[in-house]
């Protein structure tokens, strides 16, 4: 098996991250060697070229969803180096602590039903102009699974226009037939169907679904692995 | 404030602390002087229903407890199994049925944190959460909303926490309409070098409080008016029912396991049902020595706490530890990572005496074994239960099946229940195998390796009721049944056993037989029971609940790549059906959805046989022979053939033997050691000879294809119809109008 050793890749954990163990063993077994973790009270980063913030329920998500987070120590290295164009993968509550922090733009509020919900649902890939998606066609369909209460993406309608007019929606909740239009349901209330976005250089990704929980068929399917893959192979 | 000890406790405070005045005669006789209201209220809870089992003790000793792969039995807050490989499985059951009536969110959140307590207190990390519910009927307008807390304060307490909640059961009946059942397992893993156990050795090591901080909820005694015991007497009834934080748990277990990777702990308890007393009397009663604790150095949320609240208080989590001295600090600083509260709060003595102290004062001085030991055990009074008989099924109406089968599958019990399980977060920790509703049992693979573990809860309270020695041999049975049909060697239960007021002999019948019941299929499946818990009094307006003993179940799995599932996989594959048919339709979902009446004796459960047809299903497992796997339960034959198409979307084409029983009786007769398998047609004549050559009634009911299920060629129903009927009940019943 082709196992490289120059990605380099480092997962930031909080008091409150549940999903830090499940992203580090993904991409392990996929690049085949270990991924750098930094506590939240570090305040310098280690020298990587992908920092992962992964889901969970940081600090308890009290107050609001990765907004004490978003105010760590280590999140203020995370934006510094974000500003000078690290690579960036924010994980379901990492895709909220990044829109808390102001590296990707919008918010993430509570599902329209009000509950928790926890399903594999399809994803259209609407880019593959980035690291995170090169290995994807546009228009594929990808199965990945949800796990959250607040998830419902929402955003003025300016910067709405600014992610469809700049290619930066990454991906949409779509049905089995590939809409992803006005009609379709999706199953937090997201605007337009958002489920991920990229920052203005597409080296940030913020995404709800979880691409570290499908790398397997043992666990029902390999489409997250796909991600991890092209990052891989970007970094040849 | 201080406790004047001189002042003698009024009877009415004794009654309400719940001790009979035999209860009370005895205590005295032990201490030789009245005790304090903190004393009064330190014996109570301990000898309590819940902590010291003094009704079901002399039954429960019925139930086997050891086999060559049992680490550690009942009596520790959890039971422990070998697994191989230098790993153990760590699990329990325990129930929060009352809470979660009064306060549904609440009071099931904190049941599932008291549980991954108890699991994760022996050095394992919690790797999934099972849950066991029983709701009143739908049609009682406090059921919805009970439904909508409880699935929420479960889903919200375990996905934060990061384990996944994998399994379980939902059951409505109107018995449970004031009293609702919430029933929460948890599992563990741990290797077998790293287990920590609660005994509290070493005169001079430290005794130490780490997590939440104490406040005055869940303080029993709440009951009582403070005027009796306090100065201050403003502070009027506080609320009884707990809070829980799991993002606190989530730090506790971290904190929990990154020390247990040292060397430094001696023993380690949870604070559960009586907090601080009960976690400390038990950790040195099991050493016969002795602790001194000053409750001044206790962390406090609230001012004013008396030794009283401070020893009663059920704030949840939190855990007593037994440290090496030497240790201390380098424990506090992984406590202090974590930032959770660490505090020494007392040493061990060689006293053996509990001595309390609090603002200078020694509040309390009991003698520790006595007290444990004098706990009281009673026999109580039992009459046997009227079994009912067996219905006659040329009594019974006849429904066409098809038409039987709508009601079946879209009945309360029966319909999906993925409006619930959508709550959970059941793929977090990225090893759970196979989706909720696909198979007979939920699946987590051993980290790291190619083993996993199946789960499954069960329990048929309405075999319990009509034939309670029947019904406790049916729900061991059943589990075992779960767990064979997805490949796994069952290994060890845990038991729930909820049941009314065992003061009526009617009542205490129940809990007998069924004990005995249970233990019959133990001793002959070789499923020990390792853990467990009683909850008694589960009674409303003098109306107690179906008996209900829920059993939680592990079974191993060697290999992940020999796993069944209960889908249809392809067109043409052979339906088998394995076991004996007898159509029995007492007690049956049949007979209780369509003909209104919840009569009649149960099926039988043979053990020995239920032993070798599971083996035999096993073997077909593991060697690749079957393509898919049910077990026969709830609703008899045609229900479980409808999940399986509903699961997989293919249709099936079924023949029923004619002339041989009537078609009720044969599709929705509800015998047991039953199951479903689907094989290549190249393969069904070896199943068929090795099935007969092991003595097991097999056998060819039809196969599977199409769209549609379709019965002797002529009645038929779309899977896409049946699949509606099953989705939607719940859903509806929840957004419709309270």
């Amino acid at each position: 098996m082709q196992k490289d050793k120059s990605l380099k890749v480092a997962v930031i954990v909080f008091p409150g991250s549940n999903c830090d163990r499940d992203v580090a063993t993904a991409i392990e077994f996929i690049i085949g060697h270990p991924v750098i973790m930094v506590w939240h009270r570090d305040t310098e980063l280690p020298s990587v070229d992908l920092i992962v913030i992964p889901g969970g329920f940081s600090y308890g998500d009290y107050l609001r969803c990765g907004a004490i987070a978003a105010n760590s120590p280590i999140m203020r290295a995370v934006k510094t180096k974000a500003d000078s164009g690290m690579f960036i993968l924010g994980i379901c509550n990492g895709f909220q602590i990044l829109t808390e922090i102001g590296i990707l733009p919008g918010a993430l509020i509570r599902n329209v039903n009000r509950r928790f919900v926890c399903k594999d649902v399809l994803l259209r890939v609407e880019t593959t102009n980035s690291i995170f998606a090169r290995k994807y066609t546009i228009g594929c369909l990808v199965c990945l699974p949800i796990a959250h209460s607040e998830g419902n993406y929402f955003a003025d309608k300016a910067t709405l226009d600014r992610l469809d007019d700049d290619d930066r929606v990454a991906f949409r909740y779509a049905t089995t037939e590939g809409k992803a239009d006005m009609s379709v349901v999706n199953p937090n209330g997201s605007v337009r169907n958002i489920a991920g976005i990229y920052n203005d250089t597409r080296r940030v990704l913020g995404l709800m679904p979880h691409p570290e929980r499908l790398t397997e068929i043992a666990l029902g399917g390999i489409d997250g692995k796909l991600m991890f893959k092209g990052i891989m192979e970007a970094f040849l | 404030m201080i406790i004047n000890k001189s002042s003698p406790i009024a009877l009415d405070v004794i009654k309400a602390h719940g001790l009979t005045t035999e209860e009370y005669q005895r205590l005295l006789s032990i201490i030789g002087r009245e005790p304090n209201i903190t004393e009064l209220g330190i014996f109570s809870v301990m000898w309590s229903e819940h902590c010291s089992y003094k009704s079901s003790k002399k039954w429960l000793k019925l139930l086997p407890t050891t086999a060559p792969w049992v680490i550690c039995g009942p009596g520790e807050n959890a039971g422990i199994i070998d697994i191989g490989d230098g790993q153990a499985v760590v699990f329990k059951m325990e129930s929060h049925n009352h809470p979660s009536f009064i306060e549904p969110y609440q009071g099931a959140a904190t049941g599932v944190g008291g549980i991954l307590r108890d699991v994760f207190t022996m050095g394992a990390r919690p790797i999934a959460n099972l849950n066991a519910l029983r709701f009143g009927d739908p049609s009682h307008p406090k059921t919805r909303n009970l439904i909508s807390g409880v699935i929420a304060g479960i889903g919200d307490y375990g996905n934060c926490v990061g384990v996944p909640t994998i399994g379980g059961e939902t059951n409505f009946h109107a018995s449970y309409n004031g009293n609702i059942l919430v029933n929460a397992m948890t599992v563990g893993l741990v290797q077998t070098d790293r287990i920590f156990y609660s005994v509290a050795t070493g005169v001079g090591n430290l005794v130490v409080y780490v997590g939440s901080k104490t406040g005055r909820d869940g303080i029993h005694g709440a009951t009582m008016a403070s005027t009796e015991f306090s100065e201050d007497s403003d502070e009027e009834k506080r609320p009884t029912v707990q809070v829980g934080d799991p993002f606190t748990e989530k730090l506790l277990i971290e904190a929990c396991l990154e020390i247990m990777s040292t060397d430094s702990i001696i023993a380690i308890q949870d604070m559960g049902a009586a907090g601080l007393t009960s976690s400390s009397f038990e950790m040195v009663s099991k050493s016969g020595l002795g602790i001194e604790m000053n409750l001044d150095s206790v962390p406090t949320r609230e001012i004013n706490m008396t030794s009283y609240d401070i020893m009663l208080s059920e704030s949840q989590e939190r855990m007593l530890m037994i440290l090496k001295p030497n240790n201390e600090e380098m424990a506090r600083a992984i406590f202090e990572k974590w930032e959770l509260d660490f505090a020494v709060i007392g040493h061990l003595t060689d006293s053996g005496r509990m001595v309390i102290k609090h603002h200078g004062k020694t509040v309390s001085d009991l003698p520790i074994d006595p007290l444990i030991n004098a706990s009281p055990e009673y026999d109580r009074q039992f009459v046997a239960v009227k079994k009912r008989q067996m219905i006659n099924i040329k009594n019974v109406s006849i429904h066409p099946p098809i038409e039987a089968l709508k009601t079946l599958i879209s009945c309360p019990d029966l319909s999906s229940k993925r409006w619930i399980y959508e709550q959970y977060d059941y793929r977090v920790m990225n090893d759970t195998i196979g989706l909720p509703g696909t198979a007979d049992a939920g699946i987590v693979r051993v980290h790291g390796t190619n083993k996993a573990l199946a789960l499954t809860t069960d329990c048929t309270p309405r075999y319990c009721v009509t034939d309670p020695r029947e019904g406790g041999r049916q729900a061991v049975v059943e589990a075992y049944r779960n767990l064979s049909s997805v490949g796994a060697l069952p290994l060890a239960i845990t038991d729930n056993l909820n049941f009314g007021n065992p003061e009526k002999p009617e009542i205490m019948g129940q809990i007998v037989e069924i004990i005995k019941g249970m233990s019959e299929a133990c001793n002959v499946l070789d499923f020990p029971v390792v853990s467990g818990n009683v909850s008694l009094y589960n009674e409303t307006n003098g109306e107690a609940i179906l008996p209900t003993p829920v059993i939680g179940a592990v079974g191993l799995i060697y290999d992940i790549k020999k796993i069944s599932s209960l889908s249809f996989k392809k067109d043409g594959d052979i339906i088998i059906l394995l076991g004996d048919t007898k159509g029995c339709l007492g007690s049956s979902l049949y007979l209780r959805e369509l003909c209104d009446s919840e009569d009649g004796a149960p099926p039988q459960v043979d053990p020995n046989l239920e032993k070798l047809t599971g083996c035999f299903v096993r073997k077909l497992i593991f060697e690749n022979n079957v393509t898919a796997v049910h077990d026969i339960s709830d609703g008899g034959l045609l229900v479980a053939i409808a999940e399986m198409s509903i699961a997989s979307g293919i249709g099936a084409i079924i023949n029923a033997p004619q002339n041989e029983m009537l078609s009720h009786a044969w599709y929705f007769g509800e015998d047991q050691c039953r199951y479903v398998l689907t094989v290549s047609p190249d393969l069904a004549s070896i199943v068929l000879s090795t099935a007969k050559f092991n003595k097991i009634s097999v056998q060819v009911i039809g196969k599977t294809g199409g769209d549609s299920l379709i019965l002797n060629g002529e009645e038929g129903i779309s899977v896409t119809e049946l699949k509606q009927l099953n989705d939607y009940w719940l859903p509806d019943f929840m957004e419709s109008a309270s």
